[in-house]
């Protein structure tokens, strides 16, 4: 076994009984990202130097006899909208090709207090708009099982590297499904945590009422280390929400007996590829055989989830990215006549087709005259969608369904057609709209060999639920990441 | 014809908090060039804001003082737009539910009382400032003032004229300054007011089309102001003509309006709520606490001054108009057996050297104490009046107490009756004519001669002893 094929929690053992060095493992991570990033394009910036200097450091303290942190010495990739300090941060942008951040995001610092070392920064959707990483202004990413097919959006390149084990886990950030439909795509875990679990400062905003960071890891157990983290109430978020967030490894015990599991009907029903649906309802199977209670729930509203998630989300986005005006950092264009024309320059030169598109859409959904027709009834869209969760959560402790309607698609195949590709987001958008937490975990592959992505979906501040009923499913089936990635 | 001016304010004051209404940056005005701002206030991607509640508390203050309902819930909002001195490109500002709504103040014009409707209060931050390189091709940004707290304030269409809006800006700035909400330093454009004005004919009921006059920041400017866009509007109408809904800017040196004619009049400022921050709860035990922190209002202010310290209603009218003129009024005449002397130095000597100097009656150079004991050497009779005012000039200048200015320039008056006496004899032998003319009846004549005597004493001969003397001496011969 490689040591880059060890999850976090293993190597995590390992360093503490010397078995292996931090710096050995971070140049073994090093090493992987040399062979395999030309082809896959996982990372846009890669910190080989800073990352060595950093287990340097965590080492000695090791060597010292210093008391040190779970994941002390664990290197991860952070997705590119996370603002690290003196490191290129760009959204995949050539808006922000240029950006060093001035200061670290709450996930960052908190990552390299906990002694996490950072390996680079992870490739993405351009401004995390998209569900293939084909709107990267750099490359885009391959899906390492199938270097034909894409490893899905917006956080491909941080599922990507986990899955080919570039990186020993990562941090993404979902608005939409971004960090679950690409773990599903590449066979690994990602986790989205309720809104106001992880502190949102220093991430780069698409839709401020919608992003959450989360990790995607190998397994459940590295993700619950993760979460130990990156979870917690920070003063400098005022969505943040003030509780006391629990110990998330308490949460992995294998056992769902009596747990109320929900299967939503509109999850199930046309649309969902045959494959997909087949391996779901294995599941479902496995977990009454672990002792769960299936029941069959109902969430009405789940049709009107893309139309009113790509009016919220863009108008925000609108908003949000009218900051990159060439005026203060960033691209801007070479050539203008005035200040009006260095904005129009500047901003159709540096954001991509994608982008341009959103900003348009939100742009006229919030405009005087259509704000009532659109952006208003899109939030009351999104209180009925929240309401029919709450409706179901009475019923349900978790509720159960695919990640994605089907496996990766090739590269190219859906980038003609946005709205076929924006429909792929059937399942993961509700979770956004309603604040919820959910998680994603492999549960087979297709006939292709493609892994299909399970996704449980848990009530506010509930991820300690979700990730016992993952655990159960992966401790009794062996599907995870590590094992089932076979490159 | 005859018509009637329609005015609605909008007023931009700057809350005195220490820190910025999003970040930690200080509010401090001046500073070098973008030496007051940190990676929040100039918006850097990534970054959140966190609502100082201090700012709320102010407003809310503010509110309270202007007789508004303060709502227990409200929100931020974006206002979007593009400019390069608002780095996110979107201000955060209140739209639809605004903290403050439904006030008003009282004003006096011309003896009659009238109430002007105050439509709401909100906050929002302030922008950062251009700086235009002299070849005209270049323009600087200064971030220091983005995220300084800001209110503003929108009243009723419910002025009739410029004394009306004079009453009520300087009504509302003192209640502003009362509150400790912001320090008013106009020259600083810690407040500025927006002008909407139309006209109609009067006993029209229906308004007529208004024109909005941007960022003027001084009294002066503001009843200018109104004067000269009524005067346009009707003389506009007079020959047919149609008032255009516009913004217009005034010059003040020029004394006339101008059309702004830019893009920003075609704005469409897509309001929404601010996703970034939670809604503004404002509780009852919250708003209890800030309705016990107001102080005393300028109206009981003035009242308890004519009762306390037996000064004239138009006295006390004037100095509890601006608060550190009332305290400074206060202070001295707590000190003082002579409140109305105090009170007409302020309004006289005082309020002259500040116009003099341009400074703002906050940075009084001179102490409370130091006035009060100056009408106390007059009133018993150490210094003359008229020696009070080199005293007085001389405290503005060095800060040092009147009694040890009279010592050391030896300014006291003199009371020896032996030595004003020989003075006297003096005169009276050099200037034989003048006595000459007072023996014939010619009674001026001692008017002159008591003049050379202060002229010989320097102005600080005890004068009721000086004509005693004089007429004494005069009978003797």
């Amino acid at each position: 076994m490689k040591l880059t094929d060890l999850t976090a929690s293993m190597a995590a053992e390992k360093i503490k009984k010397r078995e292996i060095s931090v710096i050995e493992l971070t140049k073994a991570y090093l090493e992987r990202i040399d062979e395999l990033n030309g082809t896959i394009g996982a990372y846009i910036t890669v910190c080989a130097e800073q990352a060595l200097r950093q287990a340097e450091s965590v080492q000695k303290k090791l060597d010292s006899g210093e008391d040190i942190l779970p994941l002390a010495g664990i290197p991860a990739g952070l997705k590119d909208n996370i603002c690290t300090k003196d490191v290129k941060t760009t959204c995949a942008s050539k808006m922000l090709d240029n950006f060093l951040p001035p200061y670290d995001a709450t996930v960052t610092k908190k990552l390299s207090e906990s002694d996490v070392i950072v390996l680079g920064k992870l490739n993405m959707d351009e401004f995390a708009m998209g569900s293939s990483n084909e709107n990267s202004w750099y490359m885009p990413v391959k899906n390492p099982l199938d270097h034909e097919r894409v490893p899905g959006g917006s956080s491909g390149g941080a599922a990507a590297a986990v899955a080919s084990h570039m990186s020993c886990f990562a941090l993404g950030s979902d608005t939409g499904g971004s960090i679950r439909q690409p773990a599903s795509f590449c066979g690994v875990v990602g986790l989205k945590p309720t809104y106001g679990a992880v502190s949102r400062f220093g991430l780069i905003a698409f839709a401020s009422s919608l992003d959450q960071i989360g990790p995607i890891t190998k397994d459940v157990v590295d993700c619950a280390m993760v979460m130990n983290i990156i979870a917690g109430h920070d003063p400098l978020d005022s969505t943040s929400v003030d509780i006391n967030y629990p110990d998330y490894t308490t949460f992995l015990n294998n056992d769902v007996k009596g747990l109320r599991i929900g299967l939503p009907k509109e999850y199930f029903g046309s649309g969902l590829h045959e494959e997909v649906k087949e391996k779901i309802l294995d599941a479902v199977k496995a977990y009454e055989s672990y002792g769960a209670i299936i029941e069959e729930v109902s969430l009405p509203f789940t049709e009107y989830a893309i139309p009113a998630y790509y009016i919220i989300s863009s108008a925000e986005a609108s908003s949000n990215l009218a900051r990159y005006d060439g005026i203060k950092y960033g691209y801007r264009a070479k050539e203008y006549s005035d200040i009006i024309d260095l904005y129009k320059k500047t901003r159709s030169e540096g954001f991509g087709t994608e982008v341009k598109r959103r900003i348009m859409l939100g742009t006229y959904a919030l405009s005087s005259g259509y704000y009532d027709a659109y952006y208003k009834k899109a939030l009351k869209v999104r209180r009925l969608i929240f309401e029919d969760f709450q409706k179901a959560y009475q019923k349900v402790d978790v509720i159960l369904g695919p990640t994605s309607p089907a496996t990766a698609f090739k590269l190219g195949e859906k980038t003609a057609n946005p709205l076929e590709m924006y429909l792929g987001d059937i399942y993961t958008v509700s979770v956004n709209i309603a604040g919820l937490c959910a998680i994603s975990l492999s549960c087979g592959f297709d006939s292709k060999g493609l892994p299909i992505g399970m996704q449980l979906i848990g009530k506010p501040f509930d991820e300690g639920t979700l990730i016992r009923a993952a655990y159960t499913y992966e401790s009794n089936t062996g599907k995870s990441g590590v094992t089932n990635c076979g490159i | 014809m005859e018509y009637e001016v329609v005015i609605g304010l909008e007023i931009h004051a700057e809350l005195d908090t220490r820190s910025k209404i999003y970040c930690g940056c200080t509010t401090e005005f001046g500073g070098e060039p973008n030496t007051h701002c940190c990676p929040i206030c100039t918006g850097m991607p990534g970054v959140l804001p966190v609502l100082n509640k201090t700012v709320v508390e102010y407003a809310v203050r503010a509110g309270l003082a202007a007789n508004c309902a303060i709502s227990s819930f409200s929100k931020q909002d974006r206002k979007n737009y593009f400019y390069p001195d608002l780095p996110k490109a979107y201000q955060t500002s209140q739209y639809d539910l605004p903290l403050c709504k439904n006030g008003y103040l009282e004003i006096e014009v011309d003896g009659s009382v009238k109430k002007i409707g105050i439509t709401r209060i909100h906050i929002e931050e302030d922008a950062g400032k251009l700086i235009h390189d002299e070849s005209g091709k270049v323009s600087y940004v200064d971030y220091n003032r983005c995220g300084v707290p800001l209110i503003e304030i929108v009243t009723e269409p419910d002025m009739r004229s410029s004394a009306e809006v004079k009453a009520f800006f300087e009504k509302l700035k003192s209640i502003l300054e009362y509150t400790s909400v912001s320090d008013c330093k106009m020259q600083e454009g810690s407040l500025r007011a927006d002008v909407n004005l139309s006209v109609r004919p009067k006993g029209q009921k229906e308004f007529g089309t208004r024109t909005e006059i941007k960022n003027l920041n001084s009294v002066r400017a503001i009843v200018r102001a109104v004067d000269g866009e009524a005067r346009r509007q009707i003389s506009v109408l007079e020959r047919n003509g149609v008032i255009v809904q516009e913004t217009r800017r005034w010059d003040d040196e020029k004394g006339e309006s101008y059309s702004m004619r830019d893009k920003e009049e075609a704005h469409d400022y897509r309001y929404f709520p601010e996703p970034d921050l939670t809604p503004v709860v404002v509780d009852e035990a919250w708003l209890d606490k800030i309705r016990s922190s107001i102080p005393e209002l300028p109206d009981e202010r003035r009242k308890r001054f004519i009762a306390e310290y037996g000064i004239p209603a138009y006295d006390a009218a004037f100095i509890t108009g601006s608060k550190p003129l009332a305290d400074f009024f206060e202070a001295a005449a707590k000190e003082s057996k002579n409140a109305k002397a105090i009170s007409n130095w302020i309004m006289g000597d005082v309020m002259k050297k500040l116009n003099d100097t341009g400074l703002e009656p906050l940075d009084m150079p001179i102490k409370p104490e130091s006035l009060s004991r100056l009408v106390s050497l007059i009133d018993e009779n150490v210094i003359s009046g008229k020696i009070a005012k080199q005293v007085f000039e001389i405290m503005w200048d060095t800060g040092e107490d009147p009694a040890d200015i009279v010592e050391k320039e030896g300014l006291k008056v003199v009371t020896d009756t032996e030595e004003i006496r020989s003075i006297v004899i003096q005169v009276i032998s050099a200037n034989p004519k003048s006595v000459e003319d007072y023996k014939s009846g010619k009674t001026k004549a001692i008017g002159f001669l008591v003049g050379q005597i202060m002229r010989e004493t320097k102005g600080k001969a005890d004068p009721q002893a000086v004509n005693r003397l004089l007429k004494e001496e005069l009978d003797k011969l």
